[in-house]
C-alpha cells in the first residue's frame, strides 16, 4: 500500500488515533497524506505532537482528545497553539494515564475501567460526562472513589514501527514502543508505515521477540515509508530533525506547507533533502 | 557558588529521606538536584535518562521505564515528581493546560499531561525559576495539579514548592503555603512582593548553602554552566 491509499480508506468525522508520543517515532508520512487530502471533521487521539499541529493548521480537525501537545525540544507546537487561541477546534483534555486507560477500555471491550488520575483536578470540571464509581469492595465504610474512563474506541490507528513484515508483523528497534500496540487494538482499522519492510525472518534477526510490539492480527495495512516519522525521532534510525523542526515551529504555516506539503511524500522527502 | 547551586541544591533537598522510589524531575534545575541527591544523601532514588533507560549513579544502565512503566508506577506510587508550574495557588493548585478560559484560552500551554494523576498518586514538589505574581496568583485558570482544598484521595501529597527566590512548604494554615527558607541575600519581603497572595511566613531560614564536594559534583553534571541561564544570578 501508499499512504495515500490508506488515506483513501478513511472518511471525514472519523475518530483517528495516531501513535508514538510528542515528537517521537510519529506516523508523520501518513499524516502528510492527510493534509494533501479532502478529509476533514476528524478528531483525533493522540499523546500529541506535530502531528496534531500539522492536522489542525492543514484544517482537519473537529476534535482532539489528548493530554499534552509538545515538541519535546520545544515546549510548544505553534499551530496546534493557534487553532485553541481561535477557537478553531474543539478539545477533551484529559490526564495522559487517563489517555492510556480510555484506549485499554476500548481494547478491551469494556465499559469503563477504573482509574484514580482525574480526581479533584478541573479534568472531571471541564468533560461533564465524565463519572465516578466507588469501589463495591469497601471495607465496612464507602469503598474508594476513582474515575470510570470510558472507552477511546477509534475508527481508524495510525502508527509508524521501524520494521515490518508485508503481513502485518511489526517491529520497534528504539526504547520505547509508547502505546501504539494499544492504539491497533482500540482500532477498527490498523495500519503501520515503517522504515522498510522486510521478510518475516529477518525480523527475528534485527531484534528479540519482544521487539515485535505488532503482530499481524492487530494490522490491515502495511506502508514501506522511508523517513516517514521525519522530522520527529524513528531511533535507532534517525534522531528528530531539530532544524528541520525549528523551521517548522516557527510558524510561518504557508510558506511551510509551500515548500514542503505541495507535493507527494516523495516530493516532500527531496525537499527536505535540498 | 551562584544562585542557580543555591536553587539545585534546594530542589536536592526535596527527594532527601524518599528512599528508593523514582525520582521524576521535570527541566533542568530539578534533574540537577535530583542527580546531587542521589550521589550524596538519597543514594537509592531511582533515575531515567529522559528517555527509556534507568541509568545507575555512574551511568550504567539499570532499568528499563518505557512510559507504560511509568504510568504504572505513578499509579503504584513509589515516585517523587517535581513539576513546573505556569500558575499555582495557596493551596498548591497548579495550571500547566492554558491561561484564560478553557473553552478558548488566551494563551494555550502544555496540557494537563500527567499532573491530575500525579498529584492524586504520589509525592509532587513544583519549581518555579521566576517567582512572580504572574505564576503565585489567587486562583488558577485550570486545576492541572490537585491543592488541598480538593479532594486528593488517599495518597494526595504536596511536598515542597522550590523557586529562584527561597523554599515554601504547605504548613499554614488550612494546608497553604508557607515560606520557610528564602535564598541568601532574598528578604521575606522580596518574595511577599512577588507572590499574588498575602503570604504565610513561618519560621523562615536561610536556605543552605552547596557543600565544596556538592559544587563539584554539580560543575560536573552541568559543565557548561547551562543552569545559570535557566537561573541568572
Amino acid at each position: 500500500m501508499t499512504v495515500d491509499e490508506v488515506v483513501a480508506e478513511l472518511s471525514d468525522g472519523m475518530t483517528i488515533g495516531i501513535g508514538g508520543w510528542g515528537s517521537r517515532r510519529k506516523p508523520m508520512a501518513a499524516v502528510r497524506a492527510i493534509v494533501r487530502s479532502g478529509l476533514r471533521d476528524l478528531t483525533v487521539v493522540s499523546y500529541g505532537g506535530p502531528d496534531v499541529g500539522l492536522l489542525c493548521a492543514a484544517g482537519k480537525v473537529r476534535e482532539v482528545v489528548f493530554g499534552f501537545v509538545s515538541l519535546d525540544s520545544i515546549a510548544y507546537d505553534p499551530y496546534f497553539r493557534r487553532a485553541r487561541e481561535s477557537g478553531s477546534v474543539a478539545v477533551r483534555e484529559y490526564d495522559e494515564g487517563m489517555l492510556q486507560c480510555g484506549l485499554r477500555a476500548a481494547a478491551h471491550r469494556l465499559p469503563f475501567l477504573p482509574i484514580r488520575a482525574g480526581l479533584g483536578s478541573d479534568v472531571l470540571v471541564l468533560d461533564p460526562s465524565l463519572r465516578t464509581v466507588r469501589s463495591p469492595y469497601g471495607d465496612g465504610g464507602p469503598g474508594e472513589e476513582v474515575v470510570a474512563m470510558p472507552p477511546l474506541r477509534l475508527d481508524v490507528a495510525l502508527v509508524h514501527l521501524n520494521r515490518a513484515d508485508r503481513h502485518g508483523n511489526a517491529q520497534y528497534l528504539g526504547p520505547d514502543p509508547y502505546f501504539d500496540d494499544l492504539f491497533c487494538l482500540a482500532a477498527t482499522r490498523r495500519y503501520v508505515t515503517c522504515e522498510s519492510i522486510v521478510d518475516t525472518a529477518a525480523l527475528a534477526a534485527l531484534g528479540p521477540p519482544q521487539s515485535l510490539l505488532l503482530n499481524r492480527m492487530m494490522v490491515d495495512g502495511v506502508v514501506e515509508t522511508p523517513g516517514g516519522a521525519h522530522f520527529t525521532s524513528c531511533v535507532p534510525d534517525y534522531g528528530r530533525d531539530e532544524p528541520f523542526q525549528r523551521t517548522y515551529a516557527a510558524g510561518e504555516w504557508d510558506s511551510f506547507a509551500d515548500r514542503y506539503l505541495s507535493g507527494d511524500e516523495a516530493a516532500y522527502q527531496a525537499a527536505v533533502r535540498s | 557558588m551562584t544562585l542557580a547551586d543555591v536553587c539545585a541544591v534546594a530542589c536536592a533537598e526535596v527527594f532527601r529521606g524518599d528512599g528508593e522510589i523514582l525520582a521524576s524531575p521535570m527541566g533542568l534545575l530539578p534533574s540537577l538536584g535530583a542527580r546531587l541527591a542521589r550521589a550524596t544523601f538519597a543514594p537509592d532514588l531511582l533515575l531515567s535518562d529522559g528517555e527509556a533507560t534507568l541509568l545507575s549513579v555512574d551511568g550504567e544502565a539499570e532499568g528499563w521505564l518505557p512510559y507504560r512503566a511509568v504510568f504504572d508506577v505513578v499509579a503504584h506510587g513509589r515516585r517523587h515528581v517535581v513539576m513546573g508550574a505556569n500558575q499555582l495557588d495557596r493551596y498548591g493548585n497548579q495550571n500547566i493546560s492554558c491561561i484564560g478560559p478553557h473553552s478558548r484560552p488566551v494563551r494555550q500551554l502544555l496540557g494537563f499531561r500527567g499532573a491530575p494523576g500525579n498529584t492524586v498518586n504520589h509525592r509532587t514538589s513544583y519549581w518555579v525559576p521566576r517567582h512572580s505574581p504572574r505564576v503565585f496568583v489567587p486562583a488558577v485558570d485550570v486545576v492541572s495539579g490537585v491543592g488541598f482544598d480538593r479532594p486528593g484521595g488517599p495518597f494526595h501529597d504536596v511536598h515542597r514548592v522550590v523557586t529562584n527566590l527561597g523554599v515554601l512548604d504547605f504548613g499554614g494554615p488550612d494546608r497553604t503555603m508557607r515560606l520557610v527558607s528564602v535564598h541568601p541575600g532574598v528578604s521575606v519581603s522580596d518574595v511577599a512582593e512577588r507572590t499574588g497572595f498575602p503570604l504565610c511566613v513561618g519560621e523562615v531560614r536561610t536556605t543552605r548553602t552547596p557543600a565544596p564536594a556538592e559544587l563539584r559534583l554539580l560543575d560536573s553534571f552541568d559543565p557548561a554552566g547551562a543552569r545559570e541561564r535557566e537561573v541568572p544570578s
